[in-house]
């Protein structure tokens, strides 16, 4: 696929009271962003699965998006951190299978934030778009010896 | 205090402002903050550049700051509040605005010189403020202060979006400075005013009529002097007091000094070396303050 | 996955809103795309799903069709999620077998390219197709409301919700922070436009909460906790010492008579400074309840342990006096909370151009309320802090509002009070007036025939924003004057208008700890962090937590008579809870699923409210639904899928995911 006509899909998991509100508002401010991104509400960005990324990683998206209160403002008074705990180890792993970091991406986005929402869409479609189409078929890029040198090393020890 | 500053005097310190160069000199080596000159340095890019080709601008001002990055990463010291506002605002827009980034190191480049990040431009006045502390600055005093009140004068430069001089309303810290040395200083509400700048050659009329308002409220508030941060705003202030005094039938002799000189004056310096001399309004007055001093003739 | 009787039927609903989506969105398109999707019986485009004919053509075809599965793409779930459920739910089918897709505010509000926007729709459709498939029937819990109410805030707002209720026979608390209930009300002089006077129109009702059977009143409290959710609150309050007893003290005033400190000396925060008090004290003649408070910071009693106590022996036998009174805490339950915790006024030093606190004579606006007011600091004098009678005031308009360096809005009041004082000004002094404003808004009742009023009295106005206070004064008249200077915008150059005097009518802004409050009660802010309506339009007094509600200033700045209706509204909302004596409540709970589960605790430390429990005989987690608030955070780590959240099963979202991403 020529990069031209490449449009980036991105799986966002929006948390019911804050980015999902954020989502809405900005709809009714009638605020314009990238249609790249198909939301899928969840109650909490603690109910997000470590499962639900992989699967849409495998399953074509091109990034994953997960949008949360922010710190101390979790409707559900910690969820947000569970979540930033399993976004942190999930990382690491995603990146040993040659998936690059802008593809996976963490935003506390408060109901307020319509505007952020707007910027960050934006900014997550523009930056994966030049990345390209995630491709399994092909191997991964060798990993880039300043982000992953620690990483690569594990690896050629694990496949010796 | 063995932390040694480089300095950047820019021309005016070196023209008209040869007396705040002077002063200045004269207050660092008695603080033993001794000043090292930016070798190379060349004209830092403000007002008329600034105002008819940015990007020229911006590269001048780039050149001196990539030198003094070239000089070992220490602050950079631009006494003259248009050196200081444009070095600022430079490194400022090279942070913010690629395309100023690219041309900015794509000349630097070209000069064979490094990118200039890591300078920290200060002013003199945020400098013994901040560095030397007012109470240091206090316990240095020697000479009491005869001219009674002064009103501090910022000017605008100093005190404009990207400088850290002080606050943008109402600063305070020249204020504070002279207390703290022993100088009165009087509530002068028109501190941060215009003081004409480059209309007094331009749109004269203009320029000496803010000039004009400036020394009116001066006096009006009981002020003696005014004591200045910037080289443009002594000339201005200083030069046409003559012409001011023809024009409104009011009468004005009132020294515009830097605020190093009366520091220096302050910390015992030799008065010769302070540059009393290269005033031109408010000499008689001058005179009485230091007459005290048998050798008052040859430095006022 | 199969009905008991058969299989899946889904029926498909396109919202064109009008032309809301319709305009961006080709709603025939996506009709017509899902009724390709697997198990999909009926897709149909309608101009108004939410309408009459909208809701019955969907209970139409479910009869007709046998549908047992319905997906409705318009608007957002957090809109009209409710009517749709109880649509299918009308024609026979389990309210959760229908799913809503968010096809207006997440994309023909956001996105302008149609093409792009239609296959968005489509995406988004299929996955809640797919979704919905994976349904099961749900039954909705039910929690009862526990009457009581609690009411945070004892301003206009808090007292009107507070009377409200309790003439309704419920229960209330009062809670306030300051020792006197009457908020800022309490501090103004006249209320704009009928010039009745404020303390006579609010300290009746003050009276009324002190002796109303039904309420609890507690001053100089804090909220400090609270747990629960709709219905079943448990509430904390930190009751601060006033070291008097407040059963025992009678308001007699007799120990601020005898103190030690003879005249007053320190800042009176009820004038705002521009009066002083004694350390101990009564904030106003008419303060509810009338009780003397001590200041700690300001007592000799409490600063050496040396004072002649003169207080204790003026009290005598009443031993109203407590030197030893403790911080107490109480805890209480309620059903449900209304916040009125009102606003704070803009610091106007933060526009240092304007000169407060730097020139004596530049007041804001509540403290010339203070000035004019009878029982004020000065009489009801309008004498300047340099002991000057103004002659001329100028009154500046918009400060901290409708400004981009500081507050985005509008006060909405600032207009009407300012024209207010400017007339009380007037009558006080026969003082020259001049307005400084950049539109005059009086939208209200009565409210411009006022505005013609100051006009016909000869009060200035001045349009312009105005640049800077100072005391620079270029001829002989600006002497010893502020000078105001100010682009008149209407005939176009820079004015200097020297006054005496000059007030800052100051915006209304969030109180300093509206985050802090927020949180406690798990309420949001919006932007400029005034706490946040349900619905701008349709739910202005609820908040996103069900059985919070929302009344006066903290909710936005207005003036009173909207605070009293949106106080009326609140306690509407509450007493229509409580009167039902039941909520039903969302069932997306956690369960779990008894087979898989090992017992391996990973879930009891992920909740946050302590619903899981482990049965240690049958080593299997367990969860309350009554506590559980359906996070589903400990069903994201559970690592057997044993835990599963209603509506948000694993399986559920999976469907999703493919949906969003499958082409077919």
């Amino acid at each position: 696929m020529p990069e031209s006509t490449f449009e980036p899909k991105i799986v966002a998991f929006f948390c019911n009271w804050c980015t999902y509100l954020a989502a809405d508002s900005a709809g009714i401010s009638r605020f314009k962003y990238a249609p790249n991104i198909r939301v899928i509400r969840v109650m909490c960005s603690g109910r997000i699965d470590p499962q639900f990324i992989l699967d849409a990683f495998a399953k074509g998206a091109d990034g994953v998006l997960i949008g949360g209160c922010h710190p101390n403002d979790c409707h559900y008074q910690e969820g947000n951190y569970k979540c930033l705990r399993r976004f942190n180890l999930l990382k690491r792993v995603v990146r040993q299978m040659g998936i690059e970091d802008q593809r996976l991406r963490l935003e506390w986005i408060s109901a307020a934030e319509a505007d952020r929402l707007r910027v960050v869409v934006n900014d997550m479609v523009e930056k994966v778009r030049a990345l390209g189409p995630l491709n399994w078929s092909v191997a991964p890029e060798p990993l880039a010896p300043v982000h992953a040198a620690g990483e690569l090393r594990v690896l050629q020890e694990v496949s010796r | 205090m063995a932390r040694d500053y480089l300095y950047f005097p820019g021309c005016s310190l070196k023209a008209t402002g040869v007396a705040y160069e002077e002063s200045m000199q004269e207050l660092f080596r008695i603080l033993e903050m001794p000043l090292r000159e930016l070798e190379d340095w060349n004209c830092c890019g403000a007002t008329s550049y600034m105002a008819i080709d940015e990007e020229s601008a911006f590269q001048l001002s780039a050149r001196n700051l990539s030198l003094a990055r070239q000089n070992g990463n220490s602050d950079l010291m631009a006494p003259c509040a248009a050196c200081y506002l444009v070095l600022r605002k430079t490194q400022d827009y090279v942070k913010k605005y690629p395309r100023v980034h690219r041309h900015v190191a794509a000349s630097l480049e070209s000069a064979g010189l490094p990118m200039m990040d890591g300078v920290k431009v200060r002013h003199p006045l945020e400098v013994l403020y901040n560095d030397v502390g007012l109470e240091k600055l206090e316990s240095k005093v020697v000479r009491r202060w005869r001219g009674g009140p002064v009103a501090c004068y910022y000017g605008c430069q100093a005190v404009r979006p990207f400088t850290e001089v002080d606050r943008a309303h109402n600063p305070i810290r020249m204020d504070e400075i002279m207390k703290a040395v022993g100088v009165p200083t009087v509530d002068y509400s028109l501190k941060t005013k215009c003081c004409g700048g480059a209309l007094t050659g331009t749109i004269h009329d203009v320029g000496v009529r803010l000039n004009y308002l400036l020394l009116k409220e001066a006096a009006r508030k009981g002020a003696n002097a005014i004591v200045t941060l910037c080289p443009l705003c002594q000339f201005n202030l200083d030069a046409y007091q003559v012409e001011i005094q023809k024009e409104s039938g009011e009468s004005f002799d009132t020294p515009i000094l830097y605020f190093t000189q009366v520091l220096g004056w302050a910390f015992g310096a030799d008065p010769r070396k302070l540059g009393f001399k290269r005033g031109i309004a408010g000499r008689k007055l001058l005179k009485q303050w230091f007459a005290e001093h048998a050798e008052v003739e040859q430095y006022v | 996955m199969f009905e008991q009787n058969g299989s899946v039927r889904i029926g498909v609903y396109i919202c064109q809103c009008g032309t809301n989506i319709a305009a961006t969105v080709d709603c025939r398109a996506v009709a017509e795309a899902a009724a390709e999707f697997p198990a999909v019986v009926v897709s149909r485009d309608y101009k108004y799903m939410c309408s009459d004919p909208g809701q019955s053509l969907i209970q139409q075809d479910i009869k007709e069709h046998q549908l047992n599965r319905v997906v409705v793409a318009s608007c957002s779930p957090h809109l009209h999620e409710e009517t749709f459920r109880k649509a299918v739910a009308v024609a026979g089918l389990n309210s959760f077998y229908m799913q809503m897709v968010n096809i207006r505010e997440h994309v023909s509000w956001v996105h302008a390219n149609r093409k792009a926007a239609t296959l968005k729709s489509i995406d988004l459709v299929r996955a809640a197709v797919r979704r919905v498939a994976r349904h099961r029937p749900l039954e909705r819990g039910r929690v009862n409301i526990h009457p009581d109410v609690l009411i945070v805030g004892g301003g206009i707002a808090g007292i009107h919700a507070a009377l409200t209720l309790a003439n309704a026979g419920k229960k209330v608390y009062l809670v306030e922070r300051e020792a006197t209930i009457g908020g800022h009300m309490a501090k103004f002089d006249k209320t704009f436009p009928t010039l009745d006077c404020a303390a006579c129109i609010l300290t009746p009702k003050m009276t009324a909460v002190k002796n109303h059977p039904n309420i609890t009143l507690w001053t100089y409290s804090d909220v400090s906790r609270v747990d629960g959710y709709v219905g079943n609150y448990k509430v904390q309050v930190t009751r601060r010492p006033r070291y008097i007893d407040e059963d025992l003290c009678v308001g007699c005033m007799e120990c601020i008579e005898a103190c030690v400190f003879k005249q007053p000396k320190f800042s009176d925060e009820f004038n705002l400074g521009l009066g002083k008090r004694k350390p101990i004290y009564i904030p106003f003649p008419q303060a509810v309840p009338p009780v003397a408070v001590i200041d700690p910071e300001q007592c000799i009693q409490f600063k050496s342990g040396k004072c002649k106590k003169t207080c204790v022996e003026a009290c005598g036998d009443r031993k109203a006096i407590n030197f030893g009174q403790q911080e107490e805490t109480r805890e209480i339950e309620v059903g449900t909370i209304i916040m009125s915790t009102g606003f704070k006024t803009f610091d106007p030093q933060r526009i240092p151009y304007y000169g407060y606190g730097h020139y004596p004579n530049v007041y804001t606006a509540l403290e010339v309320e203070r000035l004019v007011n009878a029982s004020g600091p000065t009489g009801g004098e309008v004498i300047c802090r340099d002991g000057r009678k103004p002659k001329t005031v100028g009154i500046v308009h918009c400060v901290g509002s409708r400004d981009e360096r500081t507050n985005r809005w509008c006060s909405r009041v600032c207009c009407m009070y300012s024209l207010k004082l400017a007339h009380l000004v007037k009558e006080h002094t026969g003082a020259e007036i001049f307005n400084f404003y950049i539109d005059i808004r009086t939208p209200g009742k009565g409210f411009e025939e006022f505005f013609q009023k100051l006009l016909n009295e000869g009060v200035h106005f001045i349009r312009g924003r105005v640049a800077e206070v100072t005391d620079w004064a270029l001829d002989p008249s600006e002497e010893n004057k502020l000078v105001i200077r100010v682009e008149d915008t209407l005939s176009a150059f820079v004015r200097r208008i020297p006054v005496d005097m000059v007030v800052l009518s100051t915006a209304l802004e969030p109180q300093e700890d509206a985050q802090d409050v927020r949180r406690l009660f798990n309420i949001g802010c919006s932007t400029e962090g005034f706490f946040m309506e349900r619905h701008p339009k349709l739910a202005p007094v609820s908040t996103f937590t069900d059985g919070i509600f929302l009344a006066g200033c903290c909710q936005g700045p207005r003036d009173i008579p909207d605070t009293v209706a949106q106080a009326g509204a609140a306690a509407a909302e509450a007493l229509a809870l409580i009167d039902a004596g039941h909520v039903e409540i969302e069932p997306n709970t956690a369960f779990v699923n008894e087979d898989e589960c090992c017992g391996c605790r990973t879930c009891i430390p992920m909740c946050p409210y302590s619903a899981i429990t482990v049965n240690e005989i049958r080593r299997i987690a367990m969860v309350n639904p009554v506590l559980c608030k359906g996070c589903g955070t400990c069903v994201a780590a559970c690592p057997s899928g044993a835990m599963q959240q209603n509506l948000f099963e694993d399986e559920e979202i999976f469907e999703e995911i493919n949906g969003v991403l499958s082409y077919a």
